[in-house]
């Protein structure tokens, strides 16, 4: 081989292994911070996982908010209408947050089953309502077939 | 009957692009010189046309006609009259005819200003960009048309989104679109040097110079947006990876990475096919922002409609204009490029590196935004990328560029040697360790390795530009060329945005913190006293407005008057954040929710930097335009920015 070409092999060689270790590093970076969706239902049957963050999605159970007296700490429930999630979080809700609004929170699930979330979300539309609740809200009420599905009453 | 006229003159509008569109290229295919000829007064009427129909959209916003859909759903009588006038864009359909009106705009500037471009050039650009202007004013006309009227006339309208009415957003979209659209003047070109089969370096000169302008466009739209959301969004976060400004961040790297290509294009005559591959992807990248942001596949806080014949109409329109592009492309590209031979160590070497990264970052970029929109599309699983996925990719990206750009501005082409680049540019390495070390043992509270390097990246950016700039013209008997000296602080605006980048990122104290009337808290030398809340009434809201009281080391600083506010023709409560703002640092106080007894939760925050953020993005935008000036009397030069 001449040395010209050694040289340029060196060089392929090199570009190689840094392109296979940039997207090893991506993929490790891209996996470990993929954070699925989880409806309360699903939450509650164990599907979701205990070790590592993922978003619920819900509306917000009439009469559940309870903010501590001392403290930002606040809890409420979050449903799929079907089935409630009690959410504990600390710090300060966003503006539309309110009872009967479709939120999602981002967080894990303590050993007693609360949701401890780092992040709460509503969106900036008063009508506005996260699809992955809409979507969650449409299947919970598709399981039920025994019942009479209700409209999701979102309303403010 | 005047919303009509509008509604006609979009539909004349898209005659005026039919024919922009056909008869130069038919023309160039018949040899027909007055076909050809058509182009320019097509491209004049359509803009003509545009903007008569998008003025009619304003007055029937100013003078509250809410027969027209789109204006009852997005104005009231009491909205101030600039936000009546913002409005405008405010929604999916204006903002869709200021797309079109801006559109026609570059249109008609690229007929009147042609440049050293042989005519059929010009004729085949304005003709690609007529395409471009069918498809959009069809998908106006078809699936968004804002002057569509209501039966019942409402006697008010719905308004605003409250969180629009602000002078920041005012301008944000019409600056983005600018930017946007303006990629459609390089796309074009792209076109139309593949459909000619001829690439001369000349003509890369031209591209360059819209490209640039677009850029710097998209520059000051994306850090509008940005600042919008710091004061606006209420909570003092400045980038979110949120997929709506991801998309804007897409075409904003490619472009930057053209910019560049182009250069080499027009200095070298070498990279063509690269530089065309660059300017299809671009504009693709325009588009598909457009249709993240329009279609409502998005869960983000612009996207307020969702209608899925808009999503499908922009998805076709998307495809079918890349697909046909990547053909052409592959078919032909063969036929412009020149391959010219150069050195490893070159300044081709660097910008072709630098382009590699910047496609490598738009990659990962791209991946974490619409992975999770394909998961979702196809029911596999709904899920979400979160921030630390971009910032954890984008840092070791960000590192070689960074370090790369500082060589690239004393290589030389073709040919370079490392110890001569060394010997040359240990000055601006020595000044940048020195700032790198120095600066956060004497500035900042603590010792971080991450703060040291995003030091030394942009002092290193920033040395190794001045030092350029000084050795261009050693005794200093030439003033610099304005070139060189945009090009310059185009590059400093970048260290800029870099440095405000780490220190906001790693120095940033943020408190959520409970207070009753005439309770402090304190962050660093900083003393917050909060005085309580009081009800204001304005124009068009409520106000619960606090006042905080701000000592710095005990003596009054400032005070501060966070709002809640309640605007009348909507229920939702909106975030004013009260900021004193210092280019060393902002003080950010933002009311939470009213608690028990007179307690309110309130948000505090301290941002060291995050001023330069912005700032720097204005200096990356000015420096790029400065960059094009050329003083009539100097000799043309080879030398391009690097």
């Amino acid at each position: 081989m001449s040395p010209l070409r050694k040289k340029r092999m060196y060089l392929v060689m090199l570009l190689l292994t840094a392109v296979s270790v940039a997207t090893f590093l991506i993929i490790q970076a891209f996996n470990q911070n993929m954070m699925f969706f989880y409806s309360t239902t699903e939450v509650k049957s164990g599907a979701a996982p205990t070790d590592r963050d993922f978003r619920i999605g819900g509306l917000v159970v009439n009469g559940t908010v309870k903010r501590a007296d001392d403290s930002l700490l606040v809890s409420f429930d979050l449903t799929d209408s079907q089935t409630p999630v009690t959410v504990q979080y600390t710090g300060i809700l966003p503006d539309l947050f309110r009872e009967g609004q479709g939120i999602i929170a981002k967080g894990q699930l303590n050993g007693n089953g609360v949701f401890v979330a780092e992040e709460v979300l509503a969106k900036h539309d008063e009508n506005y309502m996260p699809p992955e609740v809409a979507d969650s809200i449409q299947k919970a009420q598709m399981a039920q077939t025994e019942m009479p599905a209700m409209p999701a009453n979102h309303k403010n | 009957m005047i919303p009509e006229i509008g509604h006609f003159f979009v539909i004349v509008g898209l005659a005026f692009a039919i024919v922009l569109a056909v008869a130069p290229m038919v023309g160039i295919h018949k040899n027909n010189s007055a076909l050809i000829a058509l182009a320019k007064p097509a491209a004049i009427g359509q803009f003509i046309f545009f903007l008569i129909s998008f003025l009619i959209l304003v007055y029937s916003f100013t003078v509250n006609d809410f027969s027209v859909k789109y204006v009852a759903a997005n104005s009231n009588t009491q909205l101030p009259m600039i936000y009546k006038v913002s409005a405008t864009w405010g929604a999916h359909e204006g903002s869709l005819l200021l797309w079109a009106l801006i559109l026609a705009g570059w249109t008609f500037a690229v007929a009147l200003f042609n440049g050293k471009l042989p005519e059929d050039m010009i004729a085949r650009i304005l003709a690609v960009l007529g395409v471009v202007s069918i498809g959009f004013t069809l998908f106006i006309l078809i699936t968004s048309n804002p002057f569509e009227r209501l039966t019942n006339v409402p006697v008010e309208g719905r308004s605003l989104n409250p969180l629009l009415q602000d002078i920041g957003l005012a301008i944000h979209p019409p600056m983005l679109y600018m930017g946007y659209v303006g990629l459609a003047v390089a796309f074009a070109f792209a076109i139309a040097v593949l459909l000619k089969g001829e690439f001369q370096m000349a003509w890369a000169r031209w591209a360059k110079i819209w490209t640039v302008v677009a850029w710097a466009f998209l520059t000051l739209g994306i850090a509008l947006g940005s600042w919008w959301a710091y004061y606006e969004l209420g909570w003092g976060g400045w980038w979110f990876w949120d997929p709506v400004e991801n998309a804007s961040l897409l075409p904003w790297i490619i472009a930057t990475a053209l910019i560049h290509t182009l250069s080499i294009s027009a200095s070298r005559g070498t990279f063509q096919s690269w530089t065309l591959l660059l300017a299809i992807l671009a504009f693709a990248l325009s588009l598909l922002g457009t249709f993240l942001v329009r279609s409502g596949v998005l869960t983000s806080v612009h996207a307020f409609t969702s209608d899925p014949a808009r999503g499908v109409f922009i998805l076709i329109f998307l495809v079918v204009i890349v697909g046909v592009s990547l053909l052409l492309y592959s078919a032909r590209s063969h036929l412009v490029t020149k391959s010219k031979p150069f050195k490893l160590a070159s300044k081709e070497t660097i910008l072709l590196s630098n382009n590699v990264i910047l496609v490598a970052m738009m990659a990962t970029v791209l991946l974490g935004t619409i992975y999770p929109l394909i998961l979702d599309a196809l029911g596999l699983a709904k899920l979400s990328v979160g921030a630390p996925y971009f910032n954890t990719v984008m840092l070791p990206l960000t590192v070689p560029l960074a370090l790369l750009m500082g060589f690239g501005f004393a290589s030389r082409w073709i040919e370079d040697k490392p110890q001569r680049l060394l010997q040359k540019l240990w000055l601006p390495a020595v000044a940048a360790l020195l700032v790198a070390f120095i600066a956060p043992l004497l500035l900042l509270p603590e010792f971080s390795g991450l703060a040291v390097l995003g030091l030394l990246m942009s002092a290193w950016i920033a040395f190794s530009a001045l030092h350029w700039l000084v050795q261009k013209n050693p005794h200093g008997q030439i003033k610099p060329s304005m070139q060189t000296a945009g090009s310059v602080l185009a590059h400093i605006g970048f260290a800029v945005t870099l440095t405000g980048i780490t220190i906001t990122s790693i120095y940033s104290i943020e408190k959520d913190v409970r207070l009753e009337p005439g309770q402090k808290y304190a962050i660093n030398q900083y003393e917050f006293e909060f005085k309580g809340v009081v009800q204001k009434e304005k124009d068009n809201y409520l106000a619960s407005q606090g006042t905080v009281i701000v000592y710095e080391n005990g003596a009054e600083l400032t005070r501060l008057y966070p709002e809640k506010r309640t605007y009348l023709s909507q229920t939702m409560p909106m975030t004013e954040a009260g900021i004193d703002a210092k280019l060393s640092r902002d003080l950010f106080v933002a009311l939470g929710e009213k608690l028990n007894g007179d307690a309110w939760a309130v948000r505090l925050q301290y941002k060291p930097f995050v001023r330069w953020i912005w700032l720097g993005s204005i200096l990356m935008a000015v420096g790029g335009v400065l960059a094009l000036i050329r003083r009539k009397t100097a000799a043309p030069r080879a030398e391009a920015t690097a």
